[in-house]
């Protein structure tokens, strides 16, 4: 069997022809096997989702009850049958909740990773390594200029900074889902136990995380009772990176802005957002996570989406495996 | 080196000028000699190594790392030392013990230019990515870390608890990495004698005024001069050398190699760098626009110095041969300028004359009209002082001609940095173009400062509210003859300019009011500026 007739992109997806099912479709389908729960991946409005409990409870909390018609639960390592093509759900390292697809059919194993990174993260389940025949890979981060450092190193500038600069309060821009409640958890690590303040919009998530164990430490609300704007000084605050740019921003004294990405490895990317702390924190594989992947999966054939595609390719033709873009649109992660 | 790294990347982010002084006091508190002095040199760009050309570096790289992916990475990232510092196909150095900035400032003195591909290897491989970034900056002469040499020297006043002015006085005669320097600050040794010829002497400022504080002061104990529109400098010559510096201390005698051939005394002046123009077949004083192309230049041709002859408006004399001459009151160092310019050549050196008055409103009449376009304003100075660095109030005022004003349009705004981030605090004004019937803006200027707190948050609020487009941290704001906020826009002066697309560039442009109750269609218009360029 040739592995398009398993699994094959199409403008609203990846598609399976002989199950019938769509994996993280961008638009509305009739069954939907979802990755993780950011917004690129998992949309509302298909008549039956089939993920992780984590994934559809994110997916509850982010879109209301009613994002899907119906709704299944997928366990890590069980194997189901859609209409005779083998699914199972593998951890990916990425969100809490995210999975890996397994789509197996006669002798033909296709994985599709969705989003991943292969580092530990005291918020989710560790990525587990598939053997396959296709892999399909995401590619973020797919240049070798990305090469993200320890966590602990980039915790450590930011509690530095705030030695530095007891009087400013540190406004730590982070995706509301995932990439937050990671940095909150790993600050705790390092030993930080002061109140963290947050965000309006993370307050749902943050709660949903402590719900499944992760201890996140004491969270309090990002609010100015009575115009005290001195509270903040020196602390830590958890925001989305677009509130930043917002009239919310203000009520910080003389913030030191920081901001938790991938992204910041590049310093005019860095300077461009205004970003004056910038802390290298990433929930993708860099580029020796995405090629030693590669490797691991032992996979005869790659498939590349969404990223950087050319130089991942390239990276398979100098190792001798056969690789191709898929040039899928609708995943983008500028706010990784 | 990862400490020197992670400060260069900070000052590269931070925007306040404090929290620099404090990212730079940290440094030289936390970090042993002789790494601190040489990481100082490195930012004044003191530091004397040999240099390193990006494409050697690259060639390094090339050597390691596949043409096809290095393409798609510097497509990507844009800058080559940072996309060979990131790309270097190294990891684990974060682990290795930290390589050390002065043996490699160190080798990199004593290194041939064919030993230099080696070490930088070596080095590479032990960095980390950060690191590297810094290394490659280092050796390929690209410091831009948003930090002057002033900046630097105030930095290790604030750290020693010393006045900047003894630090810049001290400067020239300091080789990095500064030990004796570090020692004194650091309270272990006393000050360091400055041993080298032809030391920068700080010098002694004005403070702005006007006619209602001049009240409060005596005429006569004053004189008036000029105040020409050129740069401050200094020129000293001692044992066979000269210098010009700058009113902050930065050695700028490379760009006037002419005026330095044409010294031949013992002694420092203090006056106004000035640049000859040919005029109805005079010459006379060129103006600011001329100055420039004389300025920040690492090599000038014969030809821009035979075009754009410099010279001294001299009016003050520091030293005569041995003789300290800062402890005398101005009249007397006065007339001994005048005697000292009666030896030097006229056409480099001439006195900057005193204006006779003896009422304040006279001053206030010849301000208003001066004799010459190249003047921006007077300088009144007591006769008895005596030459202090730094600002005291009192001894001299400059009385700077009132500012040009113009009404233009807001068109664009830019979010700010810092304390400002959340603000769009940086505006694009534009005056109106074209026919009469159809007008267009046509973008002038930009200005972030002359507004109080309370204006920026109205400006702020009109910008949110009249957005018409945005490009990443710029939005576009609604300018129309009918819909559009007037700004009066206060600058120092005008010249040409070849690169906007007005054909003209404002100096110090600054907002001086907002024109809430002006109409747009009434902003002034791109004619009514170019009668004022000078």
């Amino acid at each position: 069997m040739e592995p398009e007739e398993l699994l094959r992109p199409t403008p609203k997806g990846l598609y399976c022809p002989p199950a019938g099912f769509y994996i993280d479709p961008v638009r509305p389908v009739d069954l939907a096997l979802v990755t993780h729960g950011h917004a690129d991946h998992a949309r509302s409005g298909n008549k039956k989702v089939i993920a992780t409990p984590e994934t559809l409870n994110i997916m509850a909390i982010r879109y209301g009850q009613d994002f899907a018609g119906q709704r299944s639960s997928a366990v890590f390592g069980e194997v189901m049958d859609i209409n005779g093509v083998k699914v199972s759900w593998h951890p990916a390292g990425h969100v809490l909740g995210s999975a890996q697809i397994s789509v197996e059919k006669d002798d033909m194993k296709i994985v599709a990773s969705g989003d991943y990174k292969r580092r530990q993260d005291p918020t989710c389940a560790p990525f587990e390594v598939v053997q396959c025949d296709v892999f399909i890979t995401e590619a973020t981060f797919g240049l070798p200029v990305f090469h993200h450092p320890d966590d602990r190193d980039e915790i450590a500038k930011l509690l530095k900074s705030l030695e530095q600069f007891p009087e400013r309060a540190h406004l730590v821009g982070a995706y509301a889902l995932g990439k937050a409640q990671r940095v909150i958890a790993l600050i705790r690590q390092a030993g930080y136990h002061e109140p963290i303040y947050i965000h309006g919009a993370m307050q749902q998530l943050c709660s949903y995380y402590e719900s499944q164990n992760i201890d996140l430490g004491r969270l309090e609300p990002a609010t100015v009772d009575g115009g005290d704007k001195a509270k903040f000084a020196g602390k830590i605050i958890i925001g989305p990176p677009s509130a930043f740019a917002d009239k919310w921003a203000r009520r910080f004294p003389d913030p030191v802005s920081c901001f938790a990405s991938g992204w910041m490895r590049v310093r005019a990317r860095t300077k461009q957002r205004g970003v004056e702390l910038p802390l290298i924190l990433s929930d993708h594989a860099d580029w020796d996570e995405l090629t030693q992947t590669i490797k691991d999966t032992n996979a005869k054939e790659v498939w590349v989406t969404h990223g950087r595609e050319e130089a991942l390719v390239r990276w398979c033709e100098l190792n001798q495996i056969k690789a191709k873009p898929l040039n899928m649109v609708g995943y983008e992660d500028e706010a990784e | 080196m990862k400490a020197f790294a992670e400060l260069l990347d900070r000052l590269i982010l931070t925007p306040s000028r404090n929290a620099k002084l404090r990212l730079l006091v940290d440094y030289c508190r936390t970090t042993p000699d002789p790494d601190r002095g040489y990481a100082v040199a490195a930012i004044t760009r003191d530091l004397d190594i040999m240099n390193v050309k990006p494409a050697m570096v690259r060639t390094l790289m090339e050597q390691r790392v596949d043409s096809v992916l290095f393409q798609y990475s510097y497509d990507f990232v844009g800058d080559l030392a940072e996309t060979i510092a990131l790309i270097w196909p190294v990891h684990g150095a974060e682990q290795m013990p930290d390589l050390k900035l002065s043996p490699v400032v160190e080798e990199l003195r004593s290194a041939s230019r064919s030993d230099g591909p080696k070490l930088i290897e070596k080095w590479l491989d032990q960095l980390d990515d950060q690191g590297r970034y810094a290394l490659i900056k280092l050796i390929t002469g690209g410091m831009r870390v948003g930090v002057s040499s002033r900046l630097m020297k105030q930095a290790l006043g604030d750290y020693g608890g010393k006045d900047v002015t003894e630090i810049e006085e001290l400067w020239h005669g300091l080789k990095a990495p500064y030990l004796d320097l570090f020692d004194w600050l650091d309270g272990k040794a006393d000050k360091p004698e400055n041993l080298a010829p032809s030391p920068f002497r700080p010098v002694m400022l004005a403070t702005p005024t006007d006619e209602e504080e001049l009240a409060k002061y005596t005429p006569s104990d004053y004189i008036a001069e000029w105040k020409w529109d050129g740069i401050r400098v200094q020129l000293t010559s001692q044992r066979g050398v000269t210098r010009i510096y700058s009113r902050t201390g930065d050695d700028i005698s490379h760009s006037f190699p002419d005026l330095v051939a044409a010294v031949d005394f013992d002694g420092s002046i203090d006056g106004e760098l000035l640049v000859g123009h040919m005029r109805n077949g005079k010459v006379g004083t060129g103006t600011f626009s001329d100055l420039q192309q004389r300025l920040n230049r690492k090599t000038i041709s014969a030809k821009k110095q035979k075009e754009f002859p410099v010279f001294i408006r001299a009016y003050d004399l520091l030293q005569d041969g041995q003789e300290d001459l800062r402890g005398l009151p101005l009249v007397e160092r006065r007339k001994r300028l005048e005697l000292f310019l009666q030896h030097l050549p006229t056409e480099r050196f001439d006195l900057s004359k005193q204006i006779e008055f003896s009422q304040w409103n006279e001053i206030a009449e010849l301000r208003l009209n001066p004799p010459d376009p190249v003047i921006e304003g007077v300088m009144l100075k007591r006769k008895d002082s005596v030459y202090v660095p730094g600002r005291p109030k009192g001894p001299w005022f400059k009385w700077k001609r009132d500012p040009m004003l113009i009404d233009a349009v807001l068109m664009y705004a830019q979010r700010g940095h810092g304390k400002r981030s959340s603000y769009y605090s940086d505006y694009t004004f534009g005056v109106w173009s074209g026919e009469q019937d159809n007008p267009q803006l046509v973008p002038v200027g930009k200005a972030y400062f002359g507004f109080t707190d309370e204006e920026l948050k109205q400006i702020d609020k009109y910008v949110r509210d009249n957005t018409i487009d945005r490009f990443g941290p710029v939005r576009s704001v609604r300018a129309e003859p009918q819909h559009g906020l007037v700004l009066e826009i206060a600058f120092e002066g005008l010249n040409k300019s070849s690169r906007h697309k007005s054909g003209v560039a404002m100096r110090f442009p600054r907002i001086s009011k907002l024109r809430w109750d002006k109409p747009a269609s009434e902003a002034d218009w791109l004619p009514t500026l170019e009668m004022m360029l000078n």
